[in-house]
């Protein structure tokens, strides 16, 4: 059963290894879990998992291997309530009446089966899971409150809040990194920005370890250097605005934002679906003030690299003809000033916030996408780490 | 066995996840890595740590420039130079020289002590790397002296990160993970409770609507963390705002004390906005 499970995470594409595993089942022999299923849960996560990341995909992995666990996880522990102890609870809880219907339902153990067996339906079903067996007044389980919860007595404080399993609430799928760009994953995004702007190549004294150096080598001056560390990335933004960008606004922003933060050499320039002789810095003033595209080519060297930002989503003319830019006639085509541009910056990236499986359904993002020669990616986490190494590799 | 069990400290609010990531990293003997937004208590967790079970307490603070080294023990060159200048006796022994770090420290207390590693993700990327043999053996050699130093006690490690940087996958596979998530209500209810047992119910529940309202702001660039809260309450408090201060307008105005909850201008700026168009919109 646990091997099976190990090996699912793996396929689910948690990374689990064999040396965490076999931790897991360390804590297990030296009975570091009491008796529920949720500190089950709680040691596999600790020992399993590494990063919140990969949260969401444990949970559900979690829930669908183990579903039904919880009669399992009993008998293997010895906790199984015993059914004299719910019926003392009656006894306590229900009236006479309730008492009746109970009987009428077929007594006790067809109650706790029928039980069972919702149970397993609801979990099937997935969502609106908690309403099903709390509001139906026709129910037998929400008449006489025994969620699900009410089965494992006497063990936790805060009850009410689990009706629902932990690892059914899937609490940690914003953390997945599949997911697109949020107001807390930029964050992170940023800090994967920063630390690729830290590199570089150059040489400096390293006056500390000179005079250590010195000191240990009894006296004899010895010099140290060390590469040093700077921002010494230069990056050049084009960012598409209007149009089909419209849906991506915060995306973008965000990112805009974060580069500005991270990096000393930032120039943008926004465009609209696709780059032309022009490209501005305002869009207020998108009409009166535009940049030739050709000054910016010579005013920035090949260290900039080139982010382009856009859904390349538009008609496959706005690339290939002369003239087909849907705002103004373009003498020369599309793709004519995006290969000047990948000549001009060899490092280039096209982040697209477009989901990536929707890309082959769109000629015009295949265009672009052959003419970047595959390095598109789309605007997530996942796809802005894979950009960022796509962009420290030299080319 | 019962007394090595964590189960948080009248100071400090532990979720059951939590504690099940201490109580198994503690019998494991293994190091915790904890990360989380800042201000969930990922430092304080440490501390809290020791406190509950009795150890000693030793922080190791992590800087940009700190290396793996500092932390076993540094050969202080320098005044062994110095002091063979002034002819001192000293010098010939190297030991002398020899400063100890923390984790040395911490292989060599009488009793199992509690080890903090703050904010691991500062250093640079090789430093988790560096310390991976002496994490998992607790022993490292002293190549001055030529003599190793074990631990005496496998030291209770608990390591936090901002998530700055990722850590080495060979690292992490020695650690158990824990993620601090941010306390719903009702958590955060008792954490405050923890922290000010005698606060009025009213005023209480009223904060924190206040505060969750604020964290559920869509675009702020920096959410208030749960520091922050007590931080407002404790200002609330000193000041006497009474709850009705908080709720009656609470469409209309900024809340009292916002520079307790709100870090930069553009957040107070854009929360103003978004009260001044629910306004209008009610009117």
């Amino acid at each position: 059963m646990m091997t099976e499970f190990f090996l699912r995470l793996r396929k689910a594409g948690v990374p689990v290894t064999l040396t965490e595993f076999l931790t897991l089942l360390e804590a297990l022999s030296q009975r570091v879990t009491a008796h529920s299923i949720e500190e089950f849960y709680y040691l596999a996560r600790a020992a399993l998992v590494k990063d919140e990341r990969h949260y969401d995909r444990f949970d559900q992995v979690f829930g669908s291997h183990f579903k039904g666990l919880e009669t399992l996880f009993d008998e293997i522990i010895g906790a199984k309530v015993p059914l004299e102890w719910l019926h003392k609870l009656a006894e306590l809880t229900l009236s006479e009446e309730d008492k009746q219907l109970i009987e009428s339902l077929g007594g006790w153990e067809k109650l706790m089966e029928t039980f069972a067996q919702r149970m397993a339906e609801q979990e099937g079903r997935h969502q609106g899971g908690s309403k099903w067996i709390g509001t139906a007044g026709t129910s037998p389980f929400g008449a006489y409150g025994y969620n699900p919860e009410g089965i494992r007595i006497g063990q936790d404080v805060s009850r009410h809040r689990r009706a629902v399993k932990v690892w059914d609430r899937r609490e940690f799928r914003n953390f997945d990194d599949t997911v697109e760009l949020g107001t807390r994953n930029i964050k992170i995004a940023l800090r994967r920005l920063r630390r690729f702007a830290r590199e570089g190549a150059a040489q400096e004294l390293d006056l500390d370890d000179t005079i250590q150096s010195t000191a240990r080598n009894a006296g004899y001056l010895e010099l140290k250097m060390v590469p040093e560390r700077h921002n010494a990335v230069k990056v050049l933004l084009f960012l598409d605005v209007g149009g089909s960008m419209d849906d991506h606004i915060q995306e973008c922003e965000e990112l805009f934002s974060a580069a500005r933060s991270e990096f000393k050499h930032l120039e943008y320039f926004y465009f609209h679906n696709m780059v032309y002789e022009g490209v501005w810095k305002d869009n207020r003033r998108r009409f009166n003030e535009k940049t030739d595209t050709m000054t910016v080519l010579n005013t920035f060297g090949q260290d900039y690299k080139l982010i382009l930002v856009g859904d390349a989503t538009m008609s496959p003319y706005e690339i290939t003809y002369p003239g087909g830019s849907v705002e103004h006639f373009n003498a020369e085509a599309g793709h004519i000033w995006l290969s000047r541009l990948l000549r001009a910056y060899p490092n280039a990236i096209w982040l697209n916030p477009v989901w990536p499986n929707r890309w082959s359904h769109i000629p015009s993002v295949q265009i672009v996408r052959d003419m970047m020669g595959e390095r598109m990616y789309p605007l997530t986490l996942e796809g802005l780490e894979q950009g960022i190494r796509a962009l420290q590799r030299a080319r | 066995m019962s007394s090595t069990r964590f189960s948080g400290t009248d100071r400090y609010v532990a979720t059951d996840d939590l504690m099940m990531a201490v109580n198994a990293a503690v019998t494991l003997g293994r190091p915790l890595l904890v990360k989380g937004e800042p201000g969930t208590g990922k430092t304080q967790l440490a501390e809290e740590v020791a406190l509950a079970l009795s150890r000693p307490f030793l922080q190791w603070h992590i800087k940009s420039t700190t290396k793996a080294q500092q932390g076993l023990y540094e050969y202080d060159a320098v005044s062994r130079l110095r002091d063979s200048q002034l002819g001192d006796e000293r010098v010939h022994d190297i030991a002398n020289y020899i400063v100890k770090g923390k984790l040395w420290e911490a292989f060599t207390t009488d009793v199992q002590p509690v080890l903090l590693i703050d904010e691991i993700d500062k250093a640079d990327i090789e430093f988790p790397n560096d310390l991976l043999h002496e994490l998992d053996r607790m022993e490292f050699f002293v190549y001055e002296t030529r003599q190793v130093v074990k631990a005496r006690h496998r030291p209770i490690i608990i390591i936090t990160s901002n998530n700055e940087k990722e850590l080495p996958d060979a690292f992490l596979r020695r650690c158990f993970f824990h993620y601090i998530r941010f306390p719903d209500k009702e958590t955060m209810e008792r954490i405050v409770n923890v922290h000010y047992p005698n606060l009025k119910k009213r005023l209480l529940s009223e904060a924190l609507e206040a505060f969750f309202e604020i964290r559920d702001v869509p675009g702020l660039k920096k959410r208030p963390s749960t520091s922050e809260l007590l931080d407002w309450i404790k200002l609330l408090v000193a000041e006497d705002i009474p709850p009705e201060a908080l709720r009656g307008d609470q469409h209309k105005l900024i809340p009292p004390l916002y520079g307790a909850l709100l870090k930069n201008e553009q957040d107070v700026h854009l929360f103003e906005k978004l009260l001044f168009m629910s306004k209008r919109k009610r009117d």
